[in-house]
């Protein structure tokens, strides 16, 4: 066995070891905690690089998925009590990892200048580092267990990071929310583990033919049926993927991400756009075989891809719809993660894991891309987030400016030169195939068209225009902030947007020249990271591929258009005026704005119900319960008395000095801390009466 | 048998401990004393350990001797792997309550006599194999544990320990009134044998042959029997809806009795399940309409002690509610397990689900005594105050002791790497096969913890700090050391399981294939 696949392991447990060891220094070594985080970033990419190369030069061999397995603990007898955990090292871990390193390199850096001034800076490395390793885990597991460690290992730190401002209530909230909304999402996904290893009897992916994502467990579970005449495997597939959904922010479960927002800026990139998020996207790419394993001549969509399939459109349209009408820059965003990641599910269940894969891909560079953007005008702005408060940024911003066009374009999936516009394309044909419904690709395409508008408008609210910012005002957080006497920078007044540092900048750069360079390994033409991911039917730019492209592209370019024709052409002049497309019939602005009330309606149903059922439980507990008990309780002590009055006049001969004999322990008793005890010393003495007399009874035959 | 009589020594020791620590005068040297004994027997506790030969799950270090032969009383005493692990958390959890202990003033000698009294009730019970003796030191657990609420408790310590008291007692008595009546019967105390008969159905024979009772016919007269036994261990672990004692007890014990409570004595009726109930009346609860109820009332005490706790304004009752619903997972695993005795196709689930609960056992005792020891040092220094909504953005004065805390609380949640999940885990894997209904219906507990302790977090640790607490001392070096050991072992446990699984598992695997009817 290769070593790095023996030691594939070292990838998580590098940033892991920089978590543990930044959590034991002290808060002021923030160099040291920074540049061990960065190192080890940078130690864990290395070798990502180097598991890639093993991967490439693997690939294309009868055995593409090499496995390490070792015995973790032994909790029943014989090989079935053994539970093994491992890793492996496949084409779809190989380019994740890469992803995940690299990505997380940049945002470590990114991270130094943005968190520069905080009290918890190295907190931040040590939560930050701690979610590298967690997520880098997730990706190598070869077995399912150690997946949903390292998964909820990764909902604690993006617990920790999104509440990681404590002191303000609104963090506090949304981390709770997030942790919770995804737990329940879990829970479905812990039964589904729990099916799982009773059917397939290990929860190992790869096993030399014994794994669970192998032909034998595979065949064992489809030709099972369960409940509503599912195949057993679809109904596993399901509840694993209602896990998938809490973490991916699908619909229903969705309303956790925006709220996420309350975290520092690189959390919001690092984890709720680019990584964490699309885990479980990876997620249902892992169990792939699972969820698309079906029996020989049913129907070729099986209900769990229907599932995962019908999902992502709704959730990618529904999302894309909110983002419309949102103004603050950063949750904008948010919403338009929610409908990307709807965009890779709806891939992966028409198209297979190379689909949904390379948009997970793309996305992860360009939102990422965006986000740091996002945080650049947020830090440049004072910490204003309202994009009705920015406007005319391009000058103060340059660097920050043409970045985010490059990614706002990707994003839009402007056509040919973006990657946006391949990845999102190739799902797009993908749907258009589907033998089910026609019905998911019509709602990609709408999404399509209010992606390039909703970014139009934020491009334009932004970046063109005038300046609408206050800038009389007293300055508040970051007026000793170094950054604005930067070189090159057109420095205005003091309150004015200032370009951020080199540290901040640099990663953007990179991360633009990614957004568009990447689409060129995905292409009709050239599908390279199709076939490395194992999908091997490219077709080329066929007739029906070009149809199809002409089409998206006419669609994004109808949203381009309206979206400059309604905020590019004449700029809103103040921070009041009511939004353009408040003119729309039926309310539906404010249905967009308010994001459907789903927020409200799971506030009043579930979230009532919830602290409803608590207070009956406890009102229960202590009003029925308790007066039940202490009724029950009165009655016995009663009951003694009487007994033992019959007693003592009944059977008054060798009970009575039994009975002495305890009521003086009892004045013993009660004499060393003067309580009631001897009540219920009676209560014995009568209860060893009753004893006696049964025993005599029950001899007697 | 030429061993050192390691078992008795480790009874005895508290015992005859405690009654000199009484009788010291000197505050301090009496605290000295019980400190270094708790000391040596978590020395021979680990030594005991250390010699368990672990690929053999039978009894291991037995002594017996012949005591009252006419009565079937015998001195009889020996640890599986579950006795030993539960010897193991009483020794570890007795010298973290005294090392606590600072804050008593009032009557030391006497309080520090009465918990070396109870760790040797604990020990007594979790050791001896005869009902005689074992139901003595069942009750002097009990009497030391009343006392400590009684004379040391918060404001409303007496109907709380009155209420604990009458409980307890009920319980026992029915215990007692079951034993004698089997002992009528089978002329047997012994627990082995009585296993021995349950097995091969001789028990239930003799119960019925030798017992006429109103004309009761076999059934409904074990039943009863049975009845009176579980109701025992029932109150003690407890088991809704007996457990009414349990919250305002938790509550109104000081710190240190609190976390032997949770931390151990809940243990005991845990244990009993299993060392007695299963091996005895295993073919009686495993029946269809047994099942039935006893599985609906543990799902009902995990969901609703959960939600109980959610509504909790108090931290110690959160805690209390709290360890109700992680003990009843344990139940759920032992009643899935009854449920399919005769059943060798879930050998391998039945043993997972035996393994979870003893790590289970273990686990909570150690999080949830730890997380008593934190509200105890809150407590210190708030003067009393405890309640959930009293702070607020403690994180920013105290941070050492909230990111502590935090992991102990991650660890009752049941958070992966920490002990918590691995024996929630296994409990889960043998269930769900057995029993999936009662599985998919107690995840809603997972979940609802979840809810209360980051309700915990977010109250308490985050949001504004609350100025009132604005100068509140971060933990003391000795206090950052006393609760280091602890949290270590929780990531210990999380990360490398096997450390306490290797030595359990052969006890689990006879078990199971002892429960056999």
């Amino acid at each position: 066995m290769a070593w790095i696949v023996k030691n594939l392991w070292l990838v998580p447990a590098l940033p892991l070891l920089a978590a543990g060891l930044s959590a034991l220094v002290p808060q002021r070594s923030r160099k040291f905690s920074a540049s061990l985080a960065i190192g080890s970033m940078i130690g864990a990419f290395l070798l990502s690089l180097w598991a890639f190369a093993h991967a490439l030069q693997h690939n294309g061999h009868e055995n593409a998925k090499e496995v390490f397995n070792f015995a973790w603990l032994q909790f029943a007898s014989g090989d079935a009590g053994i539970l093994k955990l491992g890793w492996v090292l496949d084409p779809l871990t190989a380019v994740m990892l890469v992803m995940v390193t690299f990505i997380g390199t940049l945002i470590f850096i990114y991270s130094t200048g943005y968190m520069a001034h905080d009290d918890n800076f190295t907190r931040f490395f040590t939560f930050l580092s701690l979610f590298a390793a967690a997520m880098l885990g997730i990706i190598i597991s070869n077995s399912l267990l150690l997946l949903f460690m390292c998964w909820e290992l990764v909902g604690l730190a993006s617990y920790l990071l999104i509440g990681f401002w404590y002191h303000k209530p609104s963090a506090a909230a949304a981390a709770k929310k997030a942790f919770i909304t995804t737990r329940i999402g879990d829970v479905c996904f812990f039964l589904g583990i729990m099916w799982l290893y009773h059917q397939a009897g290990t929860l190992l992916f790869y096993d030399n033919g014994a794994g669970c994502m192998e032909q034998t467990a595979l065949l064992k579970m489809v030709t099972q049926t369960t409940y509503f005449g599912l195949a057993v495997s679809a109904a596993i597939g399901i509840l694993i993927f209602i896990g998938a959904m809490g973490k991916s922010g699908q619909f229903p479960l969705h309303v956790w991400l925006p709220d996420a927002m309350e975290g520092p800026t690189p959390v919001s990139a690092l984890i709720h756009a680019a990584t964490m998020v699309a885990a479980g996207v990876f997620l249902v790419a892992r169990v792939y075989p699972l969820m698309a394993v079906h029996m020989d001549g049913a129907a070729v969509e099986t209900a769990a891809l229907q599932a995962v399939a019908w999902v992502g459109a709704i959730t990618a349209v529904f999302a894309a719809s909110i983002a419309v009408a949102q103004n603050d820059i950063k949750r904008i965003l948010a919403y338009s993660t929610v409908s990307q990641l709807g965009y890779m599910m709806m891939g992966l269940g028409t198209g297979g894991v190379a689909v949904g894969m390379f948009h997970l891909i793309t996305h992860a560079f360009f939102k990422a891309l965006l986000f740091m953007g996002a945080g650049s005008v947020i830090h440049g702005c004072h910490e204003e987030q309202d994009i009705r408060k920015m406007g005319g940024i391009r000058n103060f911003m340059p660097a920050t400016f043409l970045t985010y066009a490059v990614g706002m374009m990707a994003l839009s999936g402007f056509p040919v030169f973006f990657s946006g516009f391949w990845s999102k394309d190739a799902i797009l044909h993908a749907a258009h195939g589907w033998s089910v419904s026609h019905l998911p690709f019509y709602l990609g395409v709408a999404g399509a068209f209010l992606t390039a508008f909703y970014m139009t408008r934020q491009m334009a609210l932004v970046f063109l225009g005038k300046y609408r910012g206050e800038k009389s005002q007293s300055p508040r957080h970051h007026a000793k902030s170094p950054l604005v006497v930067l070189k090159g920078v057109p420095v205005g007044g003091e309150n004015d947007p200032h370009e951020s540092p080199r540290s901040m900048t640099m990663p953007l750069i990179i991360l633009a020249i990614c957004a568009i360079a990447l689409g060129a390994i995905g292409t009709p033409a050239w599908p390279w990271f199709q076939s490395f991911l194992g999908d091997h039917h490219g077709e080329g730019f066929t007739y029906d591929v070009i149809q199809l492209m002409v089409t998206s592209t006419l669609v994004v370019f109808a949203g381009l258009g309206l979206g400059l024709w309604l905020y590019g052409r004449k700029q809103r002049n103040t921070v009041d005026e009511p939004d353009v497309l408040e003119k729309l019939p039926m309310g539906m602005h404010a249905w967009f704005a308010n994001k459907y009330g789903i927020d409200e309606l799971y506030e009043m149903t579930v979230i009532r119900f919830n602290a409803w059922f608590a207070r009956v439980c406890a009102t229960i507990d202590e009003k029925f319960l308790g007066i039940l008990v202490l009724l029950l309780s009165y009655f016995t002590v009663a009951l003694g008395w009487v007994s033992n009055a019959f007693d003592n006049f009944v059977i008054n001969l060798g009970f009575d000095q039994g009975c002495e004999r305890v009521s003086r322990g009892g004045k013993l008793m009660s004499r060393l801390q003067g309580g009631r005890v001897q009540i219920y010393l009676r209560v014995i003495g009568v209860a060893l009466v009753v004893l006696v007399l049964f025993l005599i009874w029950g001899g007697g035959k | 048998m030429n061993q050192l009589p390691i078992l008795t020594i480790l009874t005895l020791l508290p015992l005859l401990g405690g009654f000199i620590v009484v009788g010291i005068q000197d505050k301090r040297i009496a605290r000295c004393f019980a400190l270094g004994l708790s000391y040596l027997s978590l020395a021979l506790a680990l030594a005991l350990w250390k010699s368990f030969d672990a690929t053999n799950g039978a009894l291991q270090f037995v002594e017996k001797h012949e005591w009252i032969p006419t009565l079937g009383v015998q001195y009889f005493v020996g640890v599986d792997g579950l006795g030993l692990l539960m010897v193991l958390l009483t020794s570890i959890v007795v010298p973290m309550a005294l090392l606590v202990s600072d804050r008593i003033t009032d009557r030391v000698s006497l309080y520090h006599g009465l918990i070396l009294f109870l760790q040797a009730g604990l020990i007594g019970a979790f050791t001896a194999l005869n009902f005689f003796h074992w139901f003595i030191f069942w009750e002097l657990s009990l009497i030391p544990a009343f006392f400590l609420v009684r004379l040391w408790g918060g404001a409303n310590r007496a109907p709380a320990a009155t209420q604990f008291f009458i409980y307890t007692i009920v319980g026992s008595v029915a215990m007692l009134l079951s034993f004698l009546a089997i002992f009528h019967a089978a002329g047997k105390m012994d627990f082995i044998e009585l296993a021995e008969m349950g097995r091969n159905g001789s028990l239930a024979g003799a119960l019925s042959t030798n017992l006429g009772w109103y004309g009761l016919n076999s059934k409904p007269l074990v039943l009863i029997i049975a009845g009176g036994v579980l109701l025992g261990f029932a109150v003690k672990v407890p088991l809704m809806p007996f457990h009414t004692w349990l919250p305002s007890t938790y509550a109104e014990a000081p710190t240190p009795v609190t976390m032997l409570l949770t931390g151990v004595m809940s243990k005991m009726g845990v244990y009993g399940f299993i060392r007695v109930l299963l091996p005895l009346f295993g073919l009686q609860i495993g029946g269809e309409r047994a099942q039935a109820v006893l599985l609906t009332l543990v799902v009902i005490t995990i969901v609703f002690s959960a939600c109980a706790a959610f509504a909790q304004k108090d931290l110690k009752r959160i805690l209390a509610y709290s360890s109700i619903n992680h003990l009843g997972y344990c139940l759920l695993a032992v009643f899935a397990v009854v449920k399919f005795t005769n059943a060798p196709e879930f050998g391998t689930e039945k043993a997972a689900a035996l393994n979870g609960v003893f790590l289970q056992m273990f686990n909570h005792g150690l999080t949830a005594a730890t997380l008593f020891m934190f509200v105890g040092f809150i407590e210190q220094r708030s003067g009393g105050v405890r309640g959930l909504n009293d702070f607020g953005g403690l994180r920013k004065t105290i941070p050492v002791f909230c990111g502590l805390m935090g992991i102990a609380l991650f660890s009752s949640l049941g958070l992966p790497g920490l002990n918590g999940f691995i024996g929630e885990f296994l409990i889960f894997k043998g269930v769900f096969p057995l029993t999936p209904w009662a599985a998919g219906l107690s995840v809603i507990g997972i979940l609802v913890t979840a809810i209360f302790i980051l309700t915990i977090i977010q109250r308490v640790f985050a949001g504004p700090l609350n100025e009132k607490w604005a100068k509140l001392p971060d933990l003391t070096l000795r206090e950052r050391v006393l609760v280091a050991i602890p949290i270590a072992l929780m990531f210990v446990l999380g990360l490398w399981p096997r450390l306490v699984l290797d030595v359990i598992n052969s006890t689990a695997v006879r078990m199971v294939e002892q429960l056999k009817f």
